[in-house]
């Protein structure tokens, strides 16, 4: 299938020296939810505001549909539609001027039962007469998404979507986007929320210091890096480790009232049979066991400490 | 073309005028009829004409000329510095318009601002003095391009100014003083002869003796010069305005 947005080679300095984005390469498939995960300062936004055409790439290239998006602007940016990361409205408009403004300034002629629907998805029609300044914080963010919706895109992109927001309205956020995706819509958010990524996105891109680490399938991604652990708990503390648990390289945590063994899931041979054996022969009484799976956050400080 | 794009604008940037009607126009009208009671009556009680012209005539171009490139300049300035400061630009820059659009947007509605302002200041003078108009189509070109020409350099002003106070610096220190200097409220030919050479290097000279001429066929310099200067003032803008998108400057870093 041909990619919906491709990124090659893309580079950004700033006037100020700062390397932002280095050699980064993307393919993002149609109709997808990806979640770009990096933490402040990786070059996220500085990577989704060069393909929505807010800021010049210092090199490579940017297609979307097919199309360049310098030589062939009109048609690209009339596919995407962004929602910033700060809360950047008007104060004194009103909510349907303002996504009448937006749909407007995309070329699209007024159509007023879209908006209407629109609104009345985003819970924000009994406010469309209202002024943006009197509106709170998360009615703000969903008058963002209004405004980029306005003129029906195809491709959406989130810039930390749910930053500030109540748990509340991050899974009503959610929700939307799912729907956005039933629809067809292509999703592209970035998060530093690792759970936002874990609940709702496809593939995970983990970006820092303007390196694209790596991009994969959510769960291959899981099941390729994830790793359980087993947590023996022990009826006495241990000061010592017994000679024969020595070939299980454990952990000891709660002053050695913990055993913790780190083991691959996915192979034949786990070796957790010859542990507990292990543990019994060495007269160790086991007060409770039990296995953790390692998370996507876990996943993503590993990769960035690491590179 | 994205003509839905330059509508929305348009109607966005005039909505905002009329939304601040005392702001947008009366402030403007008020304070040229005060310049016009204080100098107009009472200089002019003491000065009888100004090469035939009673001075109370006299001056209605050139205040008209001043409330025009001020408000042309704060109108465009302000109507692009505001997204940028409010962080709303991104939208603008995201969208699928080329610079030309944009200008036609924000400075075609800057520029129909002081155009009314002009309007009613003249009609205000009438008031005042009796007003003939002998060229009235060159005082209409004439005051179309230079309200086009004053908001394409606020629009300039606007995308350069990174604060408030360099929003204010130019059309303070630099535009202010040139219309005061440039005739406003005096002939030319009425300054000491050294005077006269260096005022030949204000460009404003120009714009008012040729609206000067539209009213009272009496000029410092001959039209064809003030038009032309009009005229390479535009393209200057126009030029300029080209270059900051085409390289992004201050817009996309």
């Amino acid at each position: 299938m041909q990619p919906i947005v491709s990124i090659s080679n893309l580079s950004k300095t700033y006037a100020s020296g700062f390397q932002a984005l280095k050699e980064v390469n993307l393919d993002i498939q149609p109709g997808e939810i990806l979640a770009l995960l990096g933490p402040n300062g990786a070059g996220k936004t500085t990577l989704i505001s060069i393909i929505c055409g807010i800021v010049n790439a210092s090199s490579g290239s940017v297609t979307v549909g097919g199309h360049n998006i310098d030589t062939d602007y009109r048609i690209t940016r009339s596919m995407i539609g962004l929602v910033p990361q700060e809360l950047t409205l008007g104060a004194f408009e009103k909510v349907w001027n303002t996504v009448s403004f937006s749909r407007g300034l995309f070329g699209k002629k007024p159509n007023s039962d879209y908006l209407q629907k629109l609104l009345k998805d985003l819970s924000l029609w009994d406010k469309k007469d209202s002024m943006l300044m009197a509106l709170s914080g998360g009615m703000k963010r969903r008058v963002l998404i209004g405004k980029a919706l306005a003129h029906e895109p195809m491709i959406l992109f989130l810039d930390e979507p749910t930053a500030g927001v109540d748990v509340e309205l991050r899974k009503d956020m959610w929700a939307l986007v799912q729907r956005l995706r039933e629809s067809g819509v292509t999703i592209i958010l970035t998060t530093h929320y690792i759970e936002e990524a874990e609940a709702i996105a496809d593939r995970v891109g983990v970006i820092n210091k303007g390196e694209l680490l790596l991009v994969d399938d959510k769960q291959a991604l899981m099941h390729k890096l994830g790793k359980r652990q087993l947590v023996i708990e022990l009826e006495a503390e241990l000061t010592n480790l017994p000679e024969a648990l020595a070939p299980w390289s454990l952990e000891s945590s709660e002053e050695g009232a913990q055993l913790i063994y780190t083991y691959d899931p996915h192979k034949t041979n786990t070796g957790i049979n010859g542990l507990l054996q292990a543990v019994s022969e060495a007269g160790l009484l086991i007060k409770d066991v039990n296995t953790t799976k390692t998370s996507l956050e876990e996943i993503f400080v590993s990769l960035v400490n690491t590179k | 073309m994205n003509t839905q794009a330059i509508k929305v604008i348009y109607k966005y940037e005039m909505m905002r005028a009329w939304e601040t009607l005392a702001q947008s126009f009366a402030s403007p009208v008020i304070s040229t009829v005060l310049y016009f009671v204080v100098f107009g009556t009472a200089i002019g009680s003491r000065i009888e004409s100004v090469d035939g012209v009673s001075y109370g005539a006299f001056i209605v171009p050139g205040l008209m000329m001043l409330a025009l490139l001020t408000q042309s300049i704060a109108n465009a300035s302000f109507g692009i510095y505001l997204p940028k400061f409010t962080g709303t630009i991104y939208e603008i820059l995201s969208a699928p318009i080329s610079f030309v659009e944009i200008v036609i947007g924000y400075v075609g509605a800057a520029a129909t601002k002081s155009f009314i302002i002009g309007l009613i200041i003249l009609f205000t003078a009438g008031l005042f003095v009796p007003l003939e108009i002998a060229h009235p189509i060159w005082m209409l070109s004439f005051l179309i391009l230079t309200c086009i020409s004053f908001s394409l350099f606020g629009f300039i002003i606007g995308l350069w100014a990174s604060n408030f106070e360099k929003l204010q610096l130019i059309p303070l220190l630099v535009v202010t003083p040139l219309v005061f200097l440039g005739g406003s409220f005096y002939s030319v030919s009425m300054l000491p002869p050294a005077w006269q050479t260096v005022t030949l290097f204000n460009p404003v000279v120009y714009l008012i003796s040729g609206f000067r001429w539209s009213f009272f066929e009496v000029a410092d310099v001959s039209v064809g010069l003030s038009l032309a200067m009009i005229l390479v003032f535009l393209c200057i803008c126009l030029i300029i305005v080209w270059w900051m998108f085409k390289t992004g400057y201050r817009l996309r870093q």
